[in-house]
């Protein structure tokens, strides 16, 4: 299974450069988790490792090669055709023989438990219920790599638990995933390595317990000390 | 007579009024309507390519395409009357005051407008679902058949935009098509004329029908809008 490395990649917007010599290896079949304040980066870094976007300089291979290999991307806010949801699904199986399309459609909406949407205008369906079709679609994709930016950033507690358990379903199916986030809890929950970026630069890589317990430099040790501090309760008011 | 007595007479005349009246009507219809399908043809297609591709030019053509909207129509018939007269770059082959002229002159007057449009329209759905469609290794290119599929309904309200443009229309067509009666003579020529005649009951009854026929564009685009906000949750 490819997985990507990153050779002194940066990437710019007219002239301002936001991402910066960005030198990484994943492991193949890891689970990567992208932290990082908001601004830092790390939507620009997926689309850039899932090949949105084009590096200015550097490279980015897939174990030497520049082929990228089947992989695909669930976005924070879910991009749904205004089709059925089956009719979503099987869009994205255009290039699957004609004959496969209908039956790996119902498969995924059946692993997502969304079959009784099926006939269902996609546009209509609830936030969550989108997030749920995307990831049951990237499932029916069969990546090699899965690209996720924020998929439960906008979701409620239950939509966020659904959504954690079929991407880690994905991942011990073998399939390597890389996932912003900015729910810490969430990413020690799921992650394997933690990647930090702050203002365009990796400033850590490190494995998660290591990360959140002996973070790699300062900013990273600021990011994660305000999440965790909690004040004392001093005084409970009396009713 | 009354106000109201030349309304009614008016109203009257629509159903007496025999073969004339539906061969204006005729003619302002196959007019206005071939020009609408050659305008959709050129302009869905670079609406759609200046959503999605950025090249050299692209911003001055955009300006270009959104400032020919605003165009006199006097303007473009006196433009299109120059280019068909016997002495014009396309004089030889005789168009002028022929209802090809007219079409010609609609077409470009809508174009823009339909280019403008329907480029706002590929933009605000290329934003949304270009980098998921990007995502499952769909090139630019292949795309634009889903594109266009996903903004029918609003490519709808654009053609008919179009089409209540051209209907309406009289300064460009009264130069190029002359109003010659039986020949180049739709509804907006003939209500010029009949008006500047005093023939106010003729020029209302026509009036009324170019009316009536706004209104139909109108509850035509209501319905397309209102079936695309319903079908796909108000998003």
């Amino acid at each position: 299974m490819p997985s990507p490395s990153l050779n002194n990649v940066s990437f710019s917007i007219n002239g301002t450069e936001l991402l910066k010599d960005l030198n990484l290896s994943l492991e193949k079949g890891s689970f990567n988790v992208v932290l990082g304040p908001n601004g830092s980066g790390k939507s620009l870094f997926l689309r850039l490792c899932h090949g949105l976007l084009q590096p200015d300089n550097g490279q980015l291979n897939w174990n030497g090669s520049q082929t990228l290999p089947p992989q695909t991307m669930v976005f924070q806010k879910p991009v749904m055709l205004r089709r059925s949801a089956k009719e979503n699904i099987m869009y994205a199986l255009r290039n699957c023989p004609k004959g496969e399309r209908a039956e790996r459609a119902q498969q995924a909406l059946k692993w997502a438990g969304l079959e009784r949407l099926s006939g269902r205008m996609a546009t209509v369906l609830s936030g969550g219920q989108q997030q749920r079709l995307a990831i049951a679609r990237a499932w029916a994709l069969k990546p090699e790599i899965l690209f996720l930016d924020e998929p439960t950033a906008s979701l409620d507690p239950g939509a966020c638990d659904y959504v954690e358990e079929h991407v880690k379903a994905m991942h011990e199916s073998g399939i390597q995933v890389l996932m912003s986030t900015h729910n810490l809890a969430q990413a020690r929950r799921l992650a394997q390595q933690i990647i930090y970026i702050q203002d365009g630069r990796i400033m850590a890589h490190q494995p998660v317990e290591e990360f959140f317990t002996q973070p790699a430099c300062d900013e990273a040790y600021e990011f994660i000390r305000r999440e965790f501090v909690i004040e004392p309760v001093t005084k409970i008011k009396s009713v | 007579m009354t106000d109201s007595q030349s309304f009614l007479s008016a109203f009257l005349l629509i159903f007496q009024w025999g073969g004339d009246l539906w061969e204006i009507i005729g003619l302002s219809l196959r007019v206005s309507l071939s020009s609408v399908v050659i305008s959709t043809l050129l302009g869905l297609p670079l609406g759609a390519l200046l959503a999605v591709r950025r090249f050299r030019g692209h911003h001055a053509i955009t300006i270009l395409v959104n400032t020919m909207m605003s165009l006199p129509p006097v303007v473009v018939g006196l433009f299109v009357y120059i280019l068909l007269s016997r002495a014009g770059p396309l004089g030889v082959f005789g168009l002028l005051f022929t209802p090809a002229a007219m079409v010609i002159a609609q077409t470009v007057l809508i174009t823009p407008i339909v280019v403008a449009l329907s480029r706002q329209h590929f933009q605000q759905e290329w934003e949304r679902v270009g980098e998921q469609l990007r995502s499952f290794n769909i090139g630019t290119m292949e795309a634009l058949p889903t594109l266009f599929w996903e903004t029918r309904a609003a490519l709808t309200t654009v053609v008919l935009a179009g089409f209540g443009r051209a209907i309406a229309e009289i300064g460009a067509v009264m130069i190029v098509g002359g109003n010659i009666d039986h020949l180049t003579r739709v509804m907006t020529t003939a209500i010029a004329l009949e008006t500047s005649k005093g023939n106010l009951e003729l020029a209302m009854a026509l009036g009324i029908v170019l009316l009536a026929l706004a209104l139909l564009v109108n509850v035509a685009v209501h319905l397309v809008s209102h079936w695309s906000s319903v079908r796909s949750g108000g998003k």
